[in-house]
């Protein structure tokens, strides 16, 4: 394998946690999660060096990663808008917060906006039923959400 | 108990996170203290006194459970917290963490200690991005305070505990789906037996538990099972219980009360202070997406384990969604179920198969589009997913379609007659 692409810090940061497992594989979803932080998905090449570091067949990570949805298979936005539509949110007019973001910008759930700064998806539950409707914007939560809110969020972002 | 004292909510807050806190307000650490000078099998017996029911959705002893641990074994054994909180509608746990995560390590350091595991994990689903980080910083104040690691309070007795993110699976939630995941590989359950006790983390004898069921520990260590028994206002059925209820009520949120000292009407009008925009109530779900549901009619049931059963349904995670008049019942089974059918891991064909089927039959119904058969052959799915898949998922997905299609027909009936949505 030639140069490495992920990060020295990466690599010290399992190091670290090998310790805590008595296994190598049990780092294969920490590793992924390190890498997607680095890398804001994970190409090909990535799950291949993650494979690679804990010593497992590419068709492995490959069979863990796509098992888990956080895991980006695929390039996402600058801003991932996920939008919980599970019971308590669909209640509390998760659907409207959808089709708004749909009209604004011009995409259907599941895609990203031409420039690249948004991806909109359906989230199952986010376990913040108590302040429905609710949504990670990346890794944060906004909760109890109306429109008007979540337009307020979305304009003041970069 | 004083009906204004509570174990966890009067410290659903900011300033109670803080180990410093912890120590000076809340007898931090002194229950792991106490415990660690205790016979293991004492420890044992007051949880079983104590008639702590597993608080994440199964109900199950937990001083029973902690007592199929082998007292020797070849392997490691390990004691995982369970902190996927993946049923919908259930949002407690993360309160836990966020406020008082040291409640929970030690509550940990004390289970472990009994089942005499010298490792453990928190497994914790992949959103709570931020809870993970908490619990990190919590666990290192433990650490550097000598209430974890190496010779825990100079007791010679050592426990280590890391921090294991999910990464979006609602089956994770399931112990055994959760033990391959925390060991790296798809979070797909295992065929029991074995059960955890005898081989689960990485072969090792162990123990899985709920969140706030070893939050509880260091009360029912420091003042005694019984005393945490006579919290609960029915037999076999300990401590308080921290509801959530979600959906159409005024206040929603995480409600503390006594077990079994409430009924669903009580929380739905006392506590949450009745429907939103004063509605009719249509249904009630008492215990996460996959208990059967209920009507307006039952809810003069005692929101606990038995007398939701007793009526065919279940306390689950205590999870309470409310659902009003105006909200079209088959619309909330379609989203149910593509829940279900979306987070089926695909092992077990009866589930894997007939969640997708109970989709879209149930889809085309909300659409206009459904057949005057198709509630009997929803019924015939969901009585084939159920009981014959490997773990609860099938269960989980089939009792909702039984009962809201046995509860609600008339509203089925109006779609597929109707050719559309009444409401709509």
């Amino acid at each position: 394998m030639g140069k490495k692409l992920l990060s020295e810090k990466f690599y010290k940061s399992m190091e670290k946690l090998e310790s805590r497992y008595p296994s190598k594989v049990a780092l294969l979803l920490p590793a992924l999660h390190a890498a997607q932080e680095e890398w804001g998905w994970l190409p090909p090449e990535i799950l291949d060096e993650v494979g690679a570091y804990i010593d497992v067949h590419p068709a492995q990570v490959r069979e863990v990663a796509s098992f888990y949805t956080m895991y980006n298979l695929k390039p996402v936005g600058k801003y991932h808008l996920k939008i919980c539509t599970n019971v308590a949110c669909c209640l509390r007019g998760s659907e409207e917060l959808v089709e708004h973001c749909e009209k604004k910008f011009g995409i259907e759930r599941g895609e990203t906006t031409p420039d690249k700064r948004f991806t909109v998806v359906e989230e199952e539950c986010l376990g913040a039923c108590g302040t429905a409707p609710a949504m990670m914007l990346n890794d944060d939560y906004h909760e109890s959400l109306t429109v008007s809110k979540l337009d307020q969020l979305l304009d003041h972002l970069e | 108990m004083e009906m204004s004292e509570t174990l966890f909510a009067q410290y659903f807050n900011e300033e109670s996170r803080p180990l410093d806190f912890y120590l000076k307000e809340m007898g931090g650490y002194t229950a792991s203290k106490k415990a660690l000078s205790m016979n293991q099998d004492d420890i044992i017996a007051e949880m079983k006194k104590s008639n702590m029911r597993g608080r994440g959705g199964a109900g199950f002893p937990t001083g029973m459970k902690w007592g199929f641990i082998p007292k020797q074994s070849a392997k490691a054994k390990y004691l995982v917290c369970n902190a996927d909180e993946s049923e919908p509608g259930t949002f407690k746990d993360r309160d836990i963490m966020r406020y008082t995560p040291h409640l929970l390590i030690e509550g940990m350091v004390i289970g472990a200690y009994a089942i005499g595991a010298n490792h453990g994990y928190i497994y914790i689903r992949g959103e709570y991005t931020r809870e993970a980080k908490l619990l990190d910083q919590a666990i290192q104040e433990a650490y550097d305070a000598g209430c974890l690691g190496k010779n825990i309070h100079g007791t010679g007795f050592s426990f280590d505990l890391t921090v294991h993110r999910g990464a979006g699976a609602y089956i994770c939630g399931e112990e055994t789906g959760l033990l391959n995941s925390l060991e790296g590989k798809r979070g797909e359950p295992r065929v029991k037996p074995p059960f955890p006790a005898q081989a689960g983390a990485f072969g090792g004898p162990t123990i899985v538990n709920n969140v706030e069921t070893l939050a509880a520990v260091p009360y029912i260590i420091n003042r005694g099972g019984e005393w945490f028994s006579n919290l609960g206002k029915l037999e076999k059925s300990g401590g308080t219980r921290l509801f959530c209820v979600s959906g159409h009520v005024k206040k929603p949120g995480v409600y503390e009360l006594p077990a079994g000292s409430v009924t669903l009407r009580q929380l739905i009008y006392d506590h949450c202070h009745g429907i939103l925009g004063d509605k009719k109530l249509k249904a009630v779900i008492p215990g996460g997406s996959s208990a059967p549901v209920l009507t307006a009619d039952e809810i003069d049931v005692v929101a606990d384990i038995e007398p939701l059963m007793k009526i065919g349904t279940m306390l689950g995670s205590a999870a309470i969604v409310v659902v009003s008049e105006d909200y079209c019942v088959v619309k909330l089974l379609a989203r149910i179920t593509r829940f279900y059918a979306h987070e089926s891991c695909g092992q077990c064909t009866p589930c894997r198969e007939g969640c997708k089927w109970m989709e879209d039959i149930i889809e085309r119904i909300e659409h206009g589009h459904g057949r005057e058969e198709d509630l009997a052959m929803l019924l015939d799915i969901s009585n084939n997913i159920a009981g014959k898949t490997l773990c609860a998922l099938g269960d989980a997905a089939a009792g909702p379609v039984m009962s809201f299609v046995k509860k609600f027909r008339a509203d089925f009936e109006a779609h597929i007659r109707g050719g559309k949505c009444p409401s709509a």
